[in-house]
Order: structure tokens, then C-alpha cells, then sequence
């Protein structure tokens, strides 16, 4: 199947681009990677009648490190970071969870802000944001604004950024002295998206504090369960199985591969390896 | 939709419709068809090629996303009577059985001996600051974005450590 009839423009500045989305009235569908929106454009998924190709916007670029965190641009590729000097040191759960996002010929051209964009509940993206406590920044219409991670991915494909609105860019914030991370993910195949996974970002080890625990391919979106953090909180976390009653909270979907019984057992068991190797 | 791209060192000027990726301009308006539809969905591989140096899936692109660009398909790594390293070591090795998966096989693992002299770490990669070691490992590892229906995988695996160089 081929992707139905559509428009093609590569505007060289973010007020082109964010003129020719609000002109498409919800027709006109932003461009990044091509990575996830190619494929929904063939099987029809997406009909947009624009594509609006987020590669000419300077806005868009640039992975620099602030005072604040590290600042990466939407259309930042993954292959980009990757190479991003000592990013083991400097977010160790993004250089962590990288080589698990699909292959090198997909993270060549594929973008931390599509994957965001799209935030698919099994990317690892989402919640490495989630645990990280990072900011979205958003531009539109009515002006430029950020939000939280916590506030950005409210359920099955759905955030907070509107058909209007880009992701300008992603700050990751600074990690400090004694923070300690975790990550698992279980896969049917390397590279495939994850049955179940986690990011740990905890301020320190025995005990675990101040966590926070981002889940994906569990539920319709990346997500957190503060109630499964505070009762690790102040633990040396080898003792998990009252936390782990905390997982009942998340609504748990099967789908073809995999049913929603398996699906809540794989994440204790992603959680607990996580763990495992962060006190290791 | 006019674009200009340079394959294999030619410029090429194109008027597509916009809907046409990068394969599809390959194969069916340039004639240029080493280049395979497998699955036309990033899942196989059979479509890779190498756009400004770095490899990527065809079908997965627009070839107007390009204009300005250079490709190099496998008909630009190597010809039956000037064969490439890579392309000599194949054949050398029994890297193929039925070919289909071979010329993305190839252009990924071209570009993937450059990705390792330029010193990218990998997922089985121990130590993340070094240097990336060329263990068949390391080799299954970069090349898993190329399935291979035959499952030539070791022949392949063994044709990659001999054009660079070191023997498995
Ligand atoms: C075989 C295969 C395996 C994969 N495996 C994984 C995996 O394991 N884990 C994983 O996380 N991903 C995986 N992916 C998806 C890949 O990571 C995608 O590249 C990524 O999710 C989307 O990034 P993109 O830049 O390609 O976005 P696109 O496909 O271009 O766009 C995705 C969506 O985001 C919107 N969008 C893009 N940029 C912006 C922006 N700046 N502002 C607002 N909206 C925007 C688009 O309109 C579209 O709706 C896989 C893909 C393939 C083909
Ligand atoms: S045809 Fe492109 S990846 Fe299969
Ligand atoms: S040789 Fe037949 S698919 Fe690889």
C-alpha cells in the first residue's frame, strides 16, 4: 500500500513552519525522521494533506550542554547523541537505553523529538523523560511554552502538544553528585519495542531516594507510579515485593504478542533487574 | 516535486511526486535496482543504502526529503569487474545464498566499518569511552537492522571480519 495523495514543504525557519500547520487547519502533519510516520502514512494511518519537513529549522537544531542540563533539539537524530561526547557521564540513562532504540540505519534518521511527538507507549523516550524529570518545550500559535514530563503524555498517543504546536526542544536536567540510574527493558529481539521496561533515576543508593520510575510498554502511555516510589524510598530496595503490589495501579494492555498478566509480571521483573544492577 | 540528487557520484535531476521514497526512486525512475524492497517498512533492511555517508533505510524516506544529497547504492560500491572489499569477501565467504538481502548487507556493513573507525560505540560495546572492538558480537550487533531470510548469518558475520581486515 502506498501512502495516499499529499502536499510536500521544507520551510527554512520554525514561523514558516508553525504559519503552514496553522494555515492546514489539522491537515498539514509535521515531518522529522520519517522513521515512525512513514510507515503510517503507507498504511494510511495518517492522511495528512501536508507534510510540513522539520529538517530545514535552525530552531530545531543544536544539543548543547547549559548550566541547567543538557538542551537537545527536536530534531536532534539519535545517531547525534550517540556521538555526543561523554554522554555516558553526562546522562548515563540516555547512553544506556540509545542502543536499544531500534537499529543504527533507523537511528540515523530518527529524532528525540518524533519519538516524543509520537510518544508510542513502548519507546524508551518517554520515560527516560519521565524519570529524568525533563522539560518539553513547545512553540505555536500562542507563543512558545514549557512543560513538564510529568504533564506531557496523557494517554495512547496522545500528549500535551496540539496538531499546532512543534517541540522546539528537550532539557534533560544536570544530574548530581550521587545519583544513581537504572535501566531494563525485555524485547522479543534487540531492537524491537519493549514488552515491558524501566528508567531509575534515584538521588541516591542505601538507601534509594528521592525516586523516580518511568514505566513503558505497559500501559497506553510512559508512566509513573509515585506510590510504588515512596514505598522504595528510604529502602535499601533488595526487599521489593510490597512495592511491587504498587504495579496493580497501572492498567495494564495485552496485545498480539503478549497478554496483560504477562505484561504485569515482565514489568517486576524489569523493575527488579534494574534495580538489581543499580546496587550491584 | 524537482529534485536533485547525486547518486554514485552522478547528479540527477528528478520531478517526482512527493510520495515517492527513496527506493522507489531508486529502483523504478533510475533503473538503479540492487536496491531491495524486502518489506518497504524498516523492518528488513533489503533497502539500505548510504545517504551523505551514513546508512539508512530507503524505504523509510522521501526522496524529496534529499534534495542536495549524496547516495551510494550498492551499483556505486562496486561493479561485477571492480568489486569492492566488502563485495570480494562476500563472495570469498559464501556471505549469500538466495542474494536478496546482500547489496543492503552490504552498503550496512560499509558503512558500519566506517561507524567503527570513527570509534561509535555499540550495545555489546564494554567499555563505552574506548575503542570498539570487532568481535562477531559486535559485528551481529550493528548489523541487526539486516535480516537475512536464508540466514546466512555466519557466512556473513565471517565475510565482514575478513575485509576488515582481521580474520574470526
Ligand atoms: C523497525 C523499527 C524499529 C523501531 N524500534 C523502536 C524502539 O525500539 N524504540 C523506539 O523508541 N522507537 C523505535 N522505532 C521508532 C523510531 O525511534 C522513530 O524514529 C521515532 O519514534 C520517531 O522519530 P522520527 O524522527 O522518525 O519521527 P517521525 O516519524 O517523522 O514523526 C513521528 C510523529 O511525531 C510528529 N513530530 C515529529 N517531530 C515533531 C516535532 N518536533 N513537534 C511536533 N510533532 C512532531 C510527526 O508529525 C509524527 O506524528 C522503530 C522504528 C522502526 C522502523
Ligand atoms: S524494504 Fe526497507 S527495511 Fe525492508
Ligand atoms: S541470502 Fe537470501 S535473504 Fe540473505
Amino acid at each position: 500500500m502506498k501512502a495516499p495523495d499529499f502536499d510536500y514543504a521544507r520551510p527554512s525557519s520554525l514561523q514558516e513552519a508553525l504559519a503552514l500547520l496553522a494555515a492546514g487547519e489539522g491537515g498539514a502533519q509535521p515531518l522529522a525522521g520519517g522513521q515512525s510516520l512513514m510507515p503510517m502514512l503507507n498504511f494510511r494511518i495518517s492522511t495528512p494533506e501536508m507534510l510540513v519537513d522539520l529538517s530545514g529549522l535552525p530552531e530545531l537544531r543544536g544539543l548543547e550542554q547549559t548550566p541547567q542540563g543538557l538542551r537537545i533539539g527536536a530534531m536532534t537524530r539519535y545517531c547525534e547523541l550517540e556521538a555526543f561526547p561523554d554522554l555516558a557521564k553526562i546522562q548515563p540513562l540516555v547512553a544506556a537505553a540509545l542502543p536499544h532504540i531500534a537499529h543504527d540505519a533507523i537511528r540515523n534518521r530518527g529524532t528525540i523529538g518524533g519519538s516524543v511527538a509520537l510518544a508510542d507507549p513502548a519507546a524508551e523516550m518517554p520515560a527516560i523523560l519521565l524519570a529524568l524529570g525533563a522539560v518539553i518545550s513547545l512553540d505555536g500559535p500562542n507563543g512558545p511554552r514549557d512543560v513538564a514530563a510529568d504533564d506531557y503524555f496523557l494517554g495512547y498517543y496522545e500528549t500535551a502538544c496540539e496538531p499546532d504546536e512543534l517541540i522546539t526542544s528537550i532539557l534533560l536536567p544536570k544530574i548530581e553528585p550521587g545519583d544513581s540510574f537504572g535501566f531494563h527493558e525485555l524485547v522479543q529481539r534487540h531492537g524491537d519495542y519493549a514488552m515491558a521496561g524501566v528508567a531509575i533515576r534515584s538521588s541516591g543508593i542505601a538507601p534509594l531516594a528521592g525516586l523516580r520510575i518511568g514505566f513503558f510498554g505497559v500501559a497506553d502511555r510512559a508512566l509513573r507510579v509515585t506510590a510504588l516510589e515512596d514505598a522504595l524510598n528510604g529502602t535499601d530496595g533488595t526487599d521489593i515485593a510490597g512495592a511491587l503490589s504498587h504495579l496493580s495501579e497501572i492498567d495494564f494492555q495485552g496485545d498480539t504478542k503478549i497478554t496483560a498478566e504477562t505484561r504485569a509480571h515482565y514489568a517486576g521483573v524489569a523493575l527488579k533487574r534494574a534495580l538489581k544492577e543499580m546496587l550491584t | 516535486m524537482q529534485t536533485h540528487l547525486t547518486i554514485n557520484g552522478t547528479q540527477r535531476r528528478l520531478d517526482l511526486d512527493p510520495r515517492t521514497t527513496l527506493l522507489d526512486a531508486l529502483r523504478h525512475h533510475l533503473g538503479l535496482t540492487g536496491s531491495k524492497k524486502g518489506c518497504d517498512h524498516g523492518q528488513c533492511g533489503a533497502c539500505t543504502v548510504m545517504v551523505n555517508g551514513r546508512r539508512i533505510n530507503a524505504c523509510l524516506t522521501l526522496a524529496c526529503m534529499h534534495d542536495g544529497d549524496e547516495v551510494t547504492t550498492i551499483e556505486g560500491i562496486g561493479q561485477p569487474d571492480d568489486l569492492s572489499p566488502l563485495q570480494q569477501a562476500f563472495v570469498s565467504e559464501d556471505g549469500f545464498q538466495c542474494g536478496y538481502c546482500t547489496p543492503g548487507q552490504i552498503c550496512s556493513a560499509t558503512a558500519m566499518l566506517q561507524e567503527i573507525s570513527d570509534g561509535w560505540p555499540s550495545h555489546v560495546t564494554s567499555d563505552l569511552a574506548g575503542e570498539a572492538e570487532l568481535t562477531s558480537d559486535e559485528i551481529s550487533e550493528r548489523m541487526s537492522g539486516n535480516l537475512c531470510r536464508c540466514s546466512a548469518y555466519p557466512n556473513i558475520v565471517q565475510a565482514i571480519h575478513k575485509a576488515a581486515g582481521k580474520n574470526a
